[in-house]
């Protein structure tokens, strides 16, 4: 592998722009992701994540900007770097017929000639029922498989070709709490054996926290937060709750600096404080403020911040 | 090339194993038997009957015909439905995403409906060698001949079978544009009645369609020569059957790519969620 293909992101859009007739729904999207990194694209429905996720894929024609995967743009890319991607689809009832086995060797083998140095293609079917749990499963027929079931099937499917890069859209919808764990872990081993780099799109803001290095918030047709969650709960919102009593009555108050306030507080009143709560705000309240602030403008509170996304920290795990 | 071969190869065994899958699933078996055994029994009940003009038997007669129907039936009805049923329910796109998945898928297609019209085939030809007389004349030339014809009827009818699978929709357009197109042409091409008792234009319709010229080059192949009577003209149109019947073929490897290749490039996981939820609604 050359220094040129670790050094540039493996994802670069620049001005992303879509229109479907008279609708925009991407205005201008600007996205970086680099090599190894687990980035999750969320945001409200309807927002552009499956339409940005598809023009990355190259399954969409985009109507404007820039946009490079793997260092080529996915409206010009030819079969070869279809090989370096992997795609998790939410199947339906395809290959109803197939065994498991059957269809993930039948799968794997396309990629047989695009095997690399350090990545050998495909993945041994073996190896790949074992890491997503259907080693069991092997010889059932796919149409008798559980919801469950048929989503690790899916997963599996889109890591046989050992891709450098991992698109997952809405890859835990239907998922019970179990499953939805293991899952995280099969995206944590990707990660940390095989440096995949993955861009995934959820709504759940609780899998946005425990998968990704960094979240992109999309809403109003662009890119409003780009952060780690901590950072983006912080700058959201930029403030903690802080709630006490005082003479058997409820204070609530927002305030920049929690310490600072308390410490005040205290002064103030001293042993007449009582039941002191101070809480962070959640990535769930920022995700809502920046939302709110950027599909419905005009309900916003402070101006000048709707036109550029918070700049936050860039943290990695 | 090299790597197009490969997919070629992949897709070689992908409709090897789709075929297999198939004889497995009792609804193909169904499907098969119902017909075949439908047209068996529509054919021995006429058993008696000899045509005017030959001193050959209605069984005899008819069953070149009806390979050829069938041969053309399966082999433009059935990508057509294949297509628009993988494409609703995401295998078209499961494809896509895999490194020239797209050839793959299309060549899995060939090799399944070629080999799909073989257990038709059998059950009819099998049966009918037992219960009917005479029914090859001429003899290996004639074997050689419906090999050569099954071929050219397929390579003629599979790449119209995939416009339609491509321009379709979804499964009920199929029906409306190939399904009823096709079993109105088997209505018109000389296949229950010969063609001479169909009103002129009629004939002159059926003429253009390969069902027709498949059915003449299967009739050459089986029937000795005093058959030729029946035909139109009263001979053997051999010629004119493979020029009409290579027509087709060429016709639909010039479009047959240009449409797949239009038709696979929209594919997107959007379009297959929302042609589910149209169908989930449509379901009920």
């Amino acid at each position: 592998m050359t220094d040129d293909r670790e050094d540039r992101p493996v994802i670069d859009v620049q001005d992303l722009r879509m229109r479907y007739r008279t609708t925009d729904v991407l205005t201008g999207v600007d996205l970086q992701v680099r090599r190894g990194e687990v980035v999750t694209l969320l945001g409200p429905n309807g927002a552009g994540k499956t339409t940005t996720i598809e023009i990355l894929e190259g399954f969409r024609a985009r109507s404007g900007g820039r946009v490079e995967v793997l260092g080529v743009d996915p409206a010009a890319a030819g079969e070869d770097w279809r090989a370096r991607i992997g795609i998790v689809l939410q199947s339906w009832r395809d290959h109803g017929r197939w065994r498991v086995r059957e269809l993930l060797d039948h799968l794997g083998r396309y990629y047989l000639p695009y095997a690399e140095p350090g990545r050998q293609r495909p993945r041994p079917t073996d190896e790949l029922m074992a890491l997503v749990g259907l080693t069991d499963h092997a010889q059932q027929k796919i149409s008798t498989l559980s919801g469950g079931q048929r989503r690790r099937l899916d997963v599996a499917i889109g890591i046989v070709g050992r891709p450098e890069l991992l698109f997952l859209d809405e890859p835990t919808a239907g998922f019970d709490p179990e499953a939805r764990r293991e899952f995280h872990d099969i995206v944590h081993s990707l990660v940390d054996l095989e440096d995949t780099t993955i861009l995934l799109t959820t709504h759940d803001l609780d899998e946005a926290e425990k998968l990704a290095d960094r979240i992109l918030i999309l809403a109003g047709g662009r890119i409003v937060a780009d952060g780690s969650a901590d950072a983006l709960a912080q700058a959201a919102a930029g403030r903690s709750e802080v709630r006490w009593t005082l003479d058997g009555q409820r204070f609530v108050h927002a305030a920049q600096d929690a310490t600072a306030f308390t410490r005040e507080l205290f002064a103030q009143h001293g042993e007449g404080i009582r039941d002191l709560e101070v809480r962070r705000t959640t990535l769930e309240e920022s995700y809502m403020a920046l939302v709110t602030r950027h599909e419905h403008p005009d309900q916003g509170e402070d101006t000048p911040a709707q036109e550029r996304p918070v700049e936050t920290g860039r943290t990695r795990r | 090339m090299n790597l197009t071969l490969h997919a070629v190869r992949v897709g070689v065994s992908r409709g090897w194993t789709e075929f297999r899958l198939s004889l497995r699933s009792p609804e193909d078996l169904t499907f098969y038997l119902v017909w075949g055994l439908g047209v068996l029994v529509y054919v021995y009940l006429n058993r008696n009957t000899e045509l005017e003009g030959t001193t050959l038997t209605f069984p005899v007669l008819a069953l070149p015909g009806l390979l050829a129907a069938m041969v053309i039936f399966g082999a433009v009805v059935g990508p057509a439905f294949a297509l628009v049923i993988e494409r609703e329910d995401g295998t078209l796109l499961r494809a896509k995403a895999a490194p020239r998945g797209t050839i793959g898928y299309v060549t899995g297609q060939v090799v399944l409906q070629s080999l799909g019209v073989l257990p038709m085939l059998l059950i009819l030809l099998v049966p009918s060698f037992f219960l009917f007389e005479d029914l090859m004349h001429r003899g290996a030339t004639g074997w050689l001949a419906l090999a050569g014809f099954l071929l050219l009827g397929l390579v003629a009818g599979i790449p119209l079978g995939m416009v339609i699978g491509s321009l379709a929709r979804k499964p009920s357009h199929v029906s409306t544009w190939g399904l009823f197109p096709v079993l109105g042409m088997a209505a018109i091409s000389g296949i229950f009645t010969p063609l001479s008792a169909l009103w002129g234009w009629v004939q002159g319709i059926a003429q253009v369609l390969p069902m027709y010229w498949l059915g003449v080059g299967m009739r050459w192949a089986f029937l000795p020569d005093e058959a030729a009577v029946l035909e139109v003209g009263g001979r053997w149109r051999v010629v004119e059957a493979l020029v009409v019947l290579g027509a087709w073929a060429a016709v639909g490897l010039l479009v047959a790519p240009v449409v797949l290749r239009r038709m696979a490039r929209r594919e997107s996981g959007s379009l297959v969620e929302a042609r589910r939820e149209e169908r989930m609604q449509r379901i009920g």
